[in-house]
């Protein structure tokens, strides 16, 4: 069943370089369609309007022509961002009931979701006594406290240890299987990609397009080491330089 | 004795009975109260004075200081606050604002009084305006520093603008509330001091000049050490500690 359809006819960014105004063109002709319960990731080169897309998606970017329809009309939508950007003066727990402060049951709901991320001893604490893999585990349980069914990842789990966000991605994971919300996932990572999505759709330089839209058929967990997704892996990246020199 | 020096506490009091000292000890020099009257002078004049009609005066000057504090405080920040997010606005009143801050105190007192009469509404006015255009400014600076980034996370949870106000924008300028509120208080009750001795019948600055025209420097001094202790008394017993207590989320 369809959920999220997004058609953008055009989406341009003004760009200020030595007092000249030019405009840069983002997406022309944009147009895909997600399923419910789908995670699917976004895999392009950096600069390529990942960031734009989600903001659009989000309602936080309006500025564009085209549409985002969301087929569920009392639809949620959450975001995490790049940065964790927890409200440094709540603690833990009032950053994670902030989307639901008005509902009876938030600090049920809260409660519930650090124990998930394992983060019951410090529920007190201000954000910047944590460290930086804590803070993205309760940005990421701020994010699914008000149970979304479209969330959105703009590549939260760089520039940290590896060690760290491969227990993040796994997390992530098993959040995401409560409810099952469609996840849109957005990397420049193929081994993270490849783990964690249902589909791939992967993006050009701009103007951005989509220049393949592979499902992804590994049973999980998904084992970056594997015979199966190694060679997924390399399957994907010729393909897509082949398709890219075509074009 | 060393080993209380390490106290802070200590070393702040040992500090101010160093000052006591010299003062003791400078007055003794110079020996004529006209012009520094001892410690001893002073402790003993702010005693009578308190049996008669000190307190009636502070408590007037006190009710002053802080309405127009608050005064300036509200309607500097909204101003400072509007003028920060809106930048047209900006455009067109920065140059009000620099005037305002330009104008000196004095000018504006003189003008309320002879706007308004020499009475209470025009007194306390006076004084706020002297001081709105700088919480203004403190509070404009801090309005630009806003982290745009947490206000998204609240419209992205469908927030109403009040409420973004509330738990975003407000937290986020709070340390300048403070720094406006603390330069705001020492500056205002300087000013009230000139508006009472220009155009009021009663306050601290009214005795003040009462006492000059007598050349009764022992009886200024009281009056101006009992009034700084208690101002600093609310530094330190109010402002303090709101302070810490709304910024301990901070490293």
């Amino acid at each position: 069943m369809n959920e999220l359809n997004i058609e953008i006819k055009k989406k341009v960014f003004p760009l200020k370089t030595q007092n000249k105004q030019s405009i840069n063109l983002i997406f022309k002709n944009l147009n895909f369609t997600i399923k419910r319960g789908q995670f699917v990731s976004f895999f392009g080169p950096s600069g390529c309007g990942k960031t734009t897309l989600l903001n659009i998606i989000s309602g936080l970017d309006k500025n564009f022509d085209g549409w985002v329809k969301k087929y569920n009309q009392a639809s949620h939508t959450s975001y995490m961002f790049q940065n964790p950007r927890l409200f440094p003066w709540l603690t833990a727990i009032e950053n994670i009931k902030y989307p639901i402060k008005k509902k009876k049951n938030s600090e049920k709901i809260a409660n519930n979701l650090l124990k998930k991320i394992g983060l019951e001893k410090y529920k007190n604490q201000y954000p910047n006594r944590l460290s930086g893999g804590m803070q993205r585990r309760i940005s990421m349980a701020r994010a699914f406290a008000p149970n979304p069914n479209i969330l959105l990842l703009d590549e939260p789990f760089i520039s940290i240890d590896k060690k760290i966000s491969n227990s993040l991605r796994k997390l992530l994971i098993q959040l995401w299987r409560r409810n099952k919300p469609i996840i849109i996932f957005v990397t420049h990572d193929l081994d993270e990609a490849i783990e964690l999505a249902d589909r791939i759709i992967f993006l050009s330089n701009l103007p951005s397009k989509i220049l393949l839209d592979y499902k992804v058929n590994l049973s999980r967990p998904r084992n970056q080491n594997s015979k199966n997704f190694i060679s997924l892996k390399r399957l994907l990246s010729s393909t897509t330089k082949t398709v890219k020199t075509k074009k | 004795m060393s080993n209380l020096l390490k106290n802070g506490l200590f070393r702040r009091f040992v500090s101010i009975l160093l000052l006591i000292v010299i003062w003791g000890v400078v007055s003794k020099l110079v020996g004529d109260k006209v012009i520094l009257p001892s410690p001893n002078d002073v402790l003993e004049s702010i005693k009578y004075h308190a049996s008669e009609d000190l307190f009636h005066h502070v408590y007037i000057t006190l009710f002053r200081v802080f309405t127009a504090f608050f005064l300036a405080m509200i309607i500097g920040s909204a101003i400072g606050i509007v003028m920060g997010r809106k930048k047209k606005l900006d455009d067109y009143f920065d140059g009000w604002l620099i005037l305002a801050l330009n104008i000196p105190a004095l000018v504006t007192i003189i003008l309320c009084f002879i706007w308004f009469g020499l009475n209470e509404v025009a007194a306390v006015l006076a004084v706020a305006i002297n001081k709105i255009p700088t919480v203004t400014v403190i509070l404009r600076e801090g309005t630009k520093a806003i982290d745009e980034k947490l206000v998204e996370v609240g419209k992205l949870y469908n927030k109403s603008r009040f409420e973004i106000t509330k738990d975003i924008l407000v937290p986020q300028l709070f340390p300048y509330f403070i720094s406006a509120a603390r330069s705001g208080l020492a500056l205002i009750w300087k000013i009230v001091l000139v508006v009472e001795l220009l155009g009021r019948s009663n306050g601290v600055g009214f005795k003040i000049n009462e006492f000059f025209s007598m050349f009764d420097t022992t009886s200024i001094l009281a009056y101006t050490l009992v009034f700084v202790l208690i101002i600093m008394s609310i530094e330190w017993f109010l402002v303090k500690p709101t302070e810490k207590k709304l910024t301990e989320w901070r490293l």
